[in-house]
C-alpha cells in the first residue's frame, strides 16, 4: 500500500493588496511514496517543498486536488495520528522545558500518561537531549531546537514522518545523527519523506526522489536509477604516485592525491589498463563504473526549465 | 475532544503564568488598590466609597489590558513563530485550538482576578475595618467584570484569527471603548431621526454592551442588584461571547497558515 498518493494537489495564493493577482506556488502534482521507504523531495529553495508538505499537513487549503496517507483521506484527523512532522526551522513554545514540551505534544497526540512517561526519556536520549530535559527552550541552540523538533516528530510512534530540511542548522555530526535517526526509523518499518535541498544527504540516505523546481515535479524515481546512467566509463584507482605513459594515453581524467591515483577510461581499454599497471608492478585498488551524481541529475532537470525560458528571453529580445 | 481542549488551555494559561509582564500589571492593580486606601482616608465618611470604586475600577482596567495583550497574540503569535503548525499537524481541529485558547485566557483573567479581589478586599477591610452585608456585592461586580473580560478575550481572539497583533490591539480597544458607552449610544439613537437613527440603533446593538455590565458605581454606593440583571447579563454575555468565537473559529477554519 502507498503511504502516500498525491493526486494533482495544487495551490494558487492570491497576492497583492487586494489578493486580486493570483500566485501559482505548486503545479497538479501527482506522487505516490510506497510504505517503509524514505523518498526525499528535492528542489532549491522556493520550489515548491514546503507548500507541498504544508498542503499534505493541513496548514494551507488545496486550490484543487485530493490526496490520501496511508489509505485514508488525507484531512481525516485520524489521519494525523499516525503522522509526525517536522516543519522547517522548527519554533517550540520557548517558555517550556524539553520535557514539558513532548508532554503537551504526546498529550495532544493521545499519548497515554503511562505511555508517555515511557516513551519521553527514551526519545529525549535517542535525540541527544536528555541532559537538558529541564532547561527551557529559550535557552536552547539552533541545533538544540531541530533535535527537540525531531522529538517531538517522532514521540508518539508514528508510521509516517514528515521532515522538512531536516538537517538545517545542524553541525556535521548533528547531520550524521540524523542521518543514522532516519535509517533507524526505516529499519522500524516507517516511512520517511523528507525535503531537502542538500543533495548528498538525499543520496546517501533515499530509496526514491523527486526533483520539483518552480512548482512543478521534474522527476521522480529510485536513486540508483536515476545516477546509474553509465557513460560506459570506468574509473580505476591504484596506489602508487605515478601515471603509467600508456594510461596517461587512454584517460582524460587523471588525477594523483596521496599515494593514490585516479583515471577515468573507456570500459573498454579496461584490460589495456590492467595490463599496464601490471607492467609497472602497481598495486590495482579499485576498478568502478562511473556513475552520474544525483547533483548532475538534479541540475540537468533545473537547466531544462531554464533553457526554455532562456530561449523565450532570447527570441523576446 | 475534550481533553485536548483542556490541554491547549492549561497550556495557554502556563504561558501567561510565566509571561513576567502578567506580574507587572497585576502589580500595578494592586498598588492601586493600595492607593485607595490612601485616598480614602483623606475622603471623610466615604472611604468604603472610594475603596470600593478605585479598587474594582483597577480590577477592570488591568484586567481589560491583560485580556488585550495577551488575546491579540494568542493566535498572531502563534502563527507568526509557526508554533501552531506542530499542534494542527496533530489530532487537534482547529475550533478546538481557538476554544483551547480561549479557555485558556479566560482562566488566566480569572486567576488573576481572583488575586486582585483579594487586594480590594483588603483594602476595604483596612479603611472599614469590617465587612458589611453590601459588601457581599462586591463579588457580583467581580462577576460582571469577569463577563466583560469573556467579551473582550473572544473580541480579541476574533480579531488576531485575521489581523495582525498591532490592528487588533486597535479594533478590540475601540469596541471597549465603544461599548462602555453602548447605553449613551442607544440614548443618542433615540433623539436622532431617519437614517442616523437606525445606524446609532445598529451601532448600539452591534457593539458589545459594556456599560450594563459595569454596576462598580452602584454597588460602591451600596445600592443593591436585583436577580434579574444578574441573569440577563449572564445570558448577554454567553450569548455575545459565543457568537464571536463563532466568528473566530469561522475565519480560523477557512485560513491558510502561510
Amino acid at each position: 500500500m502507498a503511504a502516500i498518493e498525491i493526486l494533482g494537489l495544487e495551490k494558487t495564493y492570491k497576492v497583492g493588496f487586494w489578493h486580486s493577482r493570483p500566485k501559482r506556488a505548486l503545479e497538479p502534482l501527482h506522487l505516490s511514496v510506497e510504505e517503509g521507504e524514505i523518498f526525499g523531495f528535492l528542489g532549491p529553495n522556493g520550489a515548491g517543498k514546503t507548500t507541498t508538505l504544508k498542503l499534505l499537513m493541513g496548514l494551507v487549503f488545496p486550490s484543487a486536488g485530493t490526496a490520501r496517507i496511508l489509505g485514508r483521506e488525507w484531512t481525516d484527523p485520524e489521519v494525523k495520528q499516525q503522522i509526525g512532522f517536522l516543519p522547517e526551522q522548527p519554533y517550540f513554545y520557548d517558555y517550556l522545558t524539553a520535557h514539558e514540551l513532548l508532554d503537551y505534544y504526546g498529550q495532544l497526540s493521545g499519548v497515554t500518561g503511562a505511555e508517555r512517561k515511557r516513551r519521553i526519556p527514551e526519545v529525549l536520549s535517542r535525540v541527544g537531549l536528555t541532559d537538558v530535559k529541564g532547561v527551557q527552550l529559550r535557552k536552547f541552540s539552533k541545533g538544540m531546537l531541530q533535535r527537540a523538533g525531531i522529538a517531538q516528530a517522532i514521540l508518539h510512534n508514528p508510521k509516517l514522518v514528515f521532515f522538512d530540511e531536516p538537517m538545517s542548522g545542524l553541525d556535521p555530526l548533528g547531520r550524521r545523527e540524523v542521518r543514522d535517526l532516519m535509517e533507524e526509523l526505516k529499519h522500524e518499518g516507517k516511512t520517511v519523506f523528507f525535503s531537502t535541498h542538500i543533495l548528498s544527504d538525499a543520496e546517501t540516505l533515499c530509496d526514491r526522489v523527486a526533483i520539483i523546481h518552480k512548482g512543478v515535479l521534474r522527476g521522480v524515481g529510485a536513486v540508483e536509477d536515476l545516477t546509474s546512467t553509465v557513460q560506459g566509463k570506468i574509473e580505476v584507482v591504484w596506489q602508487g604516485t605515478r601515471i603509467p605513459a600508456s594510461i596517461k594515453a587512454l584517460s582524460s581524467e587523471c588525477h594523483a592525491s596521496g599515494d593514490r591515483v585516479r583515471a577515468v577510461i573507456n570500459e573498454s581499454q579496461q584490460d589495456v589498463a590492467i595490463d599496464a599497471l601490471r607492467r609497472e608492478r602497481m598495486r590495482l585498488i579499485a576498478i568502478t563504473p562511473v556513475r552520474t551524481s544525483l547533483e548532475t541529475y538534479f541540475i540537468e532537470k533545473l537547466q531544462q526549465v531554464q533553457q526554455p525560458v532562456e530561449a523565450a528571453m532570447r527570441t523576446n529580445a | 475532544m475534550s481533553a485536548r481542549i483542556y490541554y491547549i488551555a492549561r497550556n495557554t494559561f502556563r504561558e501567561a503564568v510565566r509571561d513576567r509582564v502578567l506580574y507587572n500589571l497585576i502589580a500595578f492593580a494592586l498598588l492601586l488598590s493600595g492607593a485607595a486606601i490612601l485616598v480614602g482616608q483623606i475622603s471623610i465618611d466615604i472611604e468604603r466609597l472610594v475603596a470600593v470604586d478605585l479598587g474594582l475600577s483597577a480590577v477592570s482596567l488591568f484586567g481589560v489590558v491583560i485580556a488585550i495583550f495577551i488575546g491579540i497574540a494568542l493566535v498572531s503569535k502563534e502563527i507568526e513563530k509557526r508554533t501552531l503548525y506542530t499542534v494542527l499537524c496533530r489530532p487537534v481541529r482547529r475550533w478546538e485550538f481557538i476554544l483551547g485558547k480561549f479557555c485558556g485566557l479566560a482562566g488566566t483573567l480569572i486567576v488573576n482576578t481572583s488575586f486582585m479581589a483579594i487586594g480590594v478586599f483588603g483594602a476595604l477591610l483596612y479603611v472599614a475595618h469590617k465587612f458589611g452585608r453590601p459588601d457581599a456585592w462586591i463579588f457580583v461586580a467581580l462577576y460582571f467584570i469577569i463577563l466583560e473580560f469573556l467579551i473582550i478575550c473572544s473580541l480579541a481572539l476574533l480579531f488576531s484569527s485575521f489581523s495582525s497583533p498591532l490592528l487588533s490591539a486597535v479594533f478590540t480597544f475601540s469596541l471597549f471603548v465603544i461599548g462602555s458607552f453602548a447605553d449613551d449610544l442607544r440614548g443618542f439613537a433615540r433623539l436622532t431621526h431617519g437614517f442616523t437613527r437606525w445606524f446609532a440603533l445598529a451601532a448600539a446593538y452591534v457593539v458589545p454592551n459594556f456599560s450594563t455590565l459595569n454596576v462598580i458605581s452602584r454597588v460602591a454606593h451600596e445600592q443593591p442588584l436585583g436577580m434579574h440583571l444578574i441573569v440577563q447579563n449572564t445570558l448577554y454575555a454567553l450569548f455575545y461571547t459565543a457568537t464571536v468565537m463563532s466568528g473566530a473559529v469561522l475565519i480560523f477554519e477557512h485560513r491558510n497558515l502561510k
